[in-house]
């Protein structure tokens, strides 16, 4: 039809105004990458990876909280009798083994996080206790009563010496 | 002279009519109470606020290092510095009060309702705006209650399903709250304002495309409107000073009274408070938080409860016109849903016990329930209030808007 023939090819036309829109959207989409991933931590940030703590002159019972990618984690030289404790049950919510959490049995190595709402849990009654909304975990880190349903991670670490922890790196 | 500038620009801009048509002459219905002044109270605290805000920002200092020091020398050095930082913190709590008022007020006399639906949509991604502005300008002072509430509210988005980590380090810029987080919500604290003026805008022009309404719950006829200039800018003006009296009484009088006295203790990202409590104003929320005992559950329960405000039009199915004032049932559920949301409160605030968490529960689930059960009570209600006896020009008024509807309904098809 002569309407037809002044447009041209319909068909052609809406092609091209689908192929335009796409590669249009398709390039806004591109375009916020580079916005969106300025927000995730910077390389100067990735590059303080390790935590090198010096364990002499720990007594056992004596914990330290040292700082590891900005987290803290609670470096515990447990008590033959919070071993006992920590071996004889399996945990409550979470349930897993003493020996699977710890490398050495004197060394209980856990991040300082509440895994409810990441509040830093205190060392109290048999355990901690997280006054934030109430968790409790024993002294292998595993959470007893909730809310926190997991328990508390175990980041990696290694013993480059007797008395040295290396976290971040197993 | 003014005459002719007048006629100048009205060729090119159309002030005069605007200012007729949406100041001085609007229409506004002639029996509004006080309760219908908290909108343009919001109006002035937002405008407090953003003035505050921009002079207490050319003292600020968002770095870690130093913001919890920009606040003291503020507060010793700055002149008038104490004055803007208390109005500013006065300010966030006012505001919420003024716009908890304003929404107890909707849905009291229903303004929700057809067809405000849209008005009340605006105002629900108005307080979604204005919390998340709150959230953030809370962690600039960088102390511990600063720190830590920053630190468990990302912690949210954990619940984000499959990416949950990623996107809180992400929100965080760090695998903890740290300096990339204050710069980022100081930036963001100074930029959601002005999203909310524009939210306001749109806000209003959705008011005065279905005008404001009144306690009768029924639209007036054109004689019972009066003009906003005067009447109604006289009322809000001597609303707005009895407000002021409160605002400055707190503001200069008591303006600790709402700040924790643990946010004067920098952050320290090693050592939780014992007993961390967010501001007054998402108390119930935050409360309704801890009462599930899953975190994902938690979080959307939480969620939901922000959220269901939008759903009114819809759960509240009455036909009657008007809010609790002409229906029973609907008042009993209003006045049960203010004294929860107290309770709620007061269990958000304590340190949770055994005993508290099923106080909050019990809380929670007549939160939730008192919107589950609107769909029904509102048609249990109205059948009651029809079989009892309307007036019968309410009883003409509910037959001439269903005939409305039909006629809408059969003219789509």
């Amino acid at each position: 039809m002569a309407h037809d023939e002044a447009l041209g090819d319909v068909g052609r036309r809406d092609f091209l105004f689908k192929v335009t829109t796409v590669v249009g959207g398709v390039g806004v989409a591109a375009a916020t990458v580079p916005f969106v991933t300025s927000m995730n931590p910077s390389a100067d940030l990735l590059a303080k990876a390790t935590t090198e703590v010096d364990l002499a002159g720990m007594d056992p019972g004596h914990m330290r909280t040292v700082a590891w990618q900005g987290k803290p984690v609670f470096v515990l030289r447990r008590t033959e009798e919070q071993i006992k404790l920590a071996v004889a049950s399996k945990g409550v919510l979470d349930p897993v083994d003493d020996q699977q959490r710890v490398k050495q049995a004197e060394w209980l190595v856990v991040i300082g996080v509440c895994t409810h709402m990441g509040c830093v849990p205190n060392l109290e009654g048999e355990g901690w206790t997280c006054h934030c909304h109430g968790s409790q975990y024993d002294y292998s880190g595993r959470v007893v009563r909730g809310p926190a349903g997991k328990n508390l991670e175990v980041p990696p670490y290694h013993f480059s010496a007797a008395d040295k922890l290396v976290i971040g790196e197993a | 002279m003014s005459n002719k500038i007048m006629q100048w620009v009205d060729r090119r801009f159309p002030l005069t009519s605007f200012v007729k048509h949406d100041l001085s002459e609007y229409p506004t219905p002639r029996n509004l109470s006080y309760w219908w002044n908290f909108g343009s109270l919001a109006g002035i605290v937002l405008v407090l606020q953003v003035l505050t805000g921009i002079f207490l920002a050319m003292h600020y200092k968002a770095d870690v290092a130093q913001s919890f020091n920009s606040i003291q020398h503020i507060m010793r050095d700055v002149n008038y510095g104490w004055l803007l930082r208390y109005m500013h913190s006065t300010g966030a709590s006012a505001f919420f009060l003024v716009i908890f008022i304003h929404m107890a007020r909707t849905l009291y006399y229903g303004s929700y309702r057809a067809p405000r639906e849209l008005l009340w949509w605006t105002g629900q991604g108005l307080l979604l705006l204005l919390m998340g502005t709150a959230f953030m300008g809370y962690l600039l002072p960088w102390g511990q209650m600063s720190f830590w509430g920053a630190t468990v509210i990302t912690n949210l988005f954990r619940a984000t399903p499959f990416i949950g980590d990623q996107v809180v380090v992400w929100l965080r810029g760090d695998y903890t709250v740290g300096d990339e987080t204050l710069t980022r919500f100081f930036a963001l604290h100074y930029l959601l304002p002005f999203v909310i003026i524009g939210a306001v805008m749109v806000h209003l022009i959705a008011l005065h495309m279905v005008k404001s309404s009144n306690p009768s719950g029924i639209d007036l006829a054109d004689k019972d409107n009066i003009p906003f200039h005067p009447y109604f800018t006289i009322k809000d003006l001597y609303g707005l000073g009895v407000f002021l009296m409160v605002y400055f009484g707190f503001a200069l009088f008591f303006p600790n009274l709402l700040i924790e006295p643990a946010n004067n203790i920098p952050a320290n990202p090693m050592q939780t408070p014992n007993h961390i409590v967010p501001e007054w104003y998402f108390l119930p929320f935050y409360a309704i938080l801890r009462s599930v005992p899953n975190m994902v559950g938690g979080v959307v329960a939480m969620g939901l409860s922000v959220m269901l405000f939008a759903f009114m039009p819809f759960l509240d199915r009455s036909k009657i016109p008007g809010g609790a004032l002409y229906r029973p049932i609907y008042r009993l559920q209003f006045y049960l849903f203010i004294i929860d949301m107290m309770i709620l409160g007061y269990i958000g605030y304590v340190p949770p016990t055994d005993q508290t968490i099923v106080i909050g529960q019990i809380a929670s689930v007549v939160y939730f329930g008192i919107f589950f059960i609107l769909p029904f009570t509102s048609k249990i209600e109205e059948k009651w209030l029809r079989n009892r006896g309307l007036p019968a020009q309410v009883e003409a008024l509910i037959a001439s808007e269903e005939l409305q509807i039909a006629q809408k309904k059969s003219g789509g098809k």
